[in-house]
């Protein structure tokens, strides 16, 4: 059996700052919408994907839901799990070892926070090979900053280049009710911000959310029912390389060098073919890696390539049309949002913030700082 | 004691190393086999998969590859030690550590500079080594 595979239903939770919701009612919000969007009922739904909930995930989620998967997956390679996961779930559906399958993910990080339930930074404790970082408090946002210092060494980046990234999320944000932050900025509002980690200043990092997402994946021969478009599977890609930065051999390099070069081979498309893409920022650099990982640039011309509103809904190449990690949505893990947005693109639901005729889009995950990635790439008929 | 985030937990496949630290010896993991050094130490080297793994001294010379000054930390002890750099740097024998900049204002730092590994008591009985401009 080798069927071909749509994204069949999209749907987004309660999001911002949601401070009565729990990680369950908002995964359950989230998981009951896309199904509705599906045009399905939960008995049609015969595989799960979650992670990062519960202790052994997704067997919780799945019991807050009333299913019984039959086929589940948990990858936990952070915010990519969901690219990682739209993959196996096209590879079971496509085999035929599931019909449905459901992903979901919630958070409420932001108003934990608020509430003192967590700290901003989280202890990842201090055995095994954490034993030898411990000591020295890279945060994770320092692990960034110093992967953008290197990039700029080597190939003279610019601080007001990576701005640049966070400004044209926030001017693509303006159009997105869902987005918490909506009032544009400018490059200097980005620059004369508190000092996180030298040299990224606060609007270079992504914003903190509550909130939800869903998708639900389903088998080619379910299409013909659906009461939307479907956007079907093209390619996908997945990839981890390292955990502690001090293994990570290139940092101006990520993941998606590998699993974006895999899902655009997979599909038979290239850079080119691509009218809208969804990748995960959740630092103003991480974007300018991947564009260059996925080969929208060369290696290095990622500062240049960002520039002149080539980003911004209306230019070259629309980036994060929702508003991105640094301006929408950022619960903690953005990989099913990225999915959610590109469906919605590819579906011409986008209302005011729609690319116009878009026919091919890449969702791009990654996750750490620069673990892992999966890279999906969706169109439509 | 217990709610502080920078000691490691010191196993007994890695005693080795954090022992030679508390006598000023920066020890790395050599590999018998393929004769290639690794750091952090593990009991195979994670180049050909040898169990015939021993740990060499290194010179402590290193580059800086690179480093930010963090400013924002809610973890002890970090968050009454700020500002201060984290970095990433190359051992002249090949390894690339975790560790922080000291005796150095930030504003002096470069990419690629010479350093040296200093040994830092951080708690009684464990060192960890840091580096200052060499």
């Amino acid at each position: 059996m080798n069927r071909r595979v749509a994204i069949a239903g999209v749907a987004l939770s309660d999001v911002g700052s949601v401070p009565s919701a729990t990680p369950y009612g908002l995964i359950a919000q989230a998981a009951s919408r896309a199904v509705k969007d599906a045009g399905l009922t939960p008995r049609d739904i015969d595989g799960l994907g979650s992670t990062s909930t519960g202790t052994l995930p997704p067997i919780e989620v799945g019991e807050y839901l009333g299913l019984t998967p039959r086929w589940v997956d948990s990858t936990a390679v952070g915010g990519a799990a969901w690219e990682v996961m739209a993959a196996h779930a096209t590879d079971a559906i496509a085999r035929g070892h599931a019909d449905v399958v459901l992903l979901t993910y919630g958070s409420t990080s932001r108003s934990d926070l608020k509430k003192k339930l967590r700290t901003a930074n989280l202890n990842w404790g201090s055995r095994g090979p954490l034993q030898w970082e411990a000591p020295f408090g890279h945060t994770l946002i320092s692990k960034y900053a110093m992967a953008a210092r290197r990039h700029m060494h080597e190939y003279g980046t610019t601080i007001e280049q990576l701005a640049e990234i966070a400004v044209s999320a926030r001017y693509n944000a303006k159009d997105n009710p869902e987005a918490s932050y909506r009032d544009p900025i400018t490059i200097d509002d980005v620059l004369s911000g508190p000092m996180i980690a030298d040299p990224f200043t606060k609007l270079h990092c992504c914003i903190r959310s509550d909130g939800g997402a869903a998708i639900v994946l389903v088998a080619e021969d379910r299409v013909p029912d659906l009461p939307k478009k479907p956007v079907w599977v093209l390619g996908t890609g997945e990839c981890t390389m390292h955990m502690s930065t001090s293994q990570w051999p290139d940092m101006t390099t990520g993941p998606a060098a590998i699993a974006g070069r895999l899902a655009f081979e997979r599909a038979g498309l290239t850079p080119q073919d691509v009218d809208v893409a969804e990748l995960y920022d959740a630092f103003t650099y991480m974007l300018l890696v991947t564009l260059e990982d996925l080969g929208f640039c060369k290696k290095g011309e990622g500062g240049p390539f960002v520039e002149g509103g080539r980003l911004r809904l209306g230019g070259e190449l629309p980036v994060n049309t929702d508003g991105g990690g640094l301006s929408a949505v950022h619960p903690g893990q953005r990989g099913l949002f990225l999915l959610v947005e590109a469906v919605r693109q590819l579906r011409g639901e986008a209302g005011p913030r729609q690319v116009p005729d878009a026919r091919i889009a890449v969702a791009s995950g990654t996750g750490g700082w620069f673990c892992s990635n999966g890279t999906v790439l969706l169109g439509r008929d | 004691m217990a709610d502080r985030a920078d000691l490691p937990t010191i196993e007994d496949e890695t005693r080795e190393y954090w022992a030679a630290a508390t006598d000023g010896r920066l020890l790395i993991a050599r590999c018998n086999d393929c004769e290639r050094v690794h750091h952090y130490p593990r009991v195979i080297c994670p180049y050909c998969w040898s169990e015939d793994v021993v740990a060499v001294e290194a010179s402590g010379r290193a580059t800086l590859y690179t480093y930010s000054t963090v400013y924002v930390n809610d973890l002890p002890p970090f968050k009454d030690r700020l500002p201060y750099t984290a970095a990433v740097v190359d051992l002249e024998e090949g390894p690339r550590l975790m560790t922080t900049i000291v005796g150095a204002d930030p504003v002096q730092l470069r990419i690629g500079m010479p350093l040296r590994a200093e040994p830092l008591e951080i708690a009684e009985g464990v060192t960890a080594f840091v580096f200052s401009p060499a």
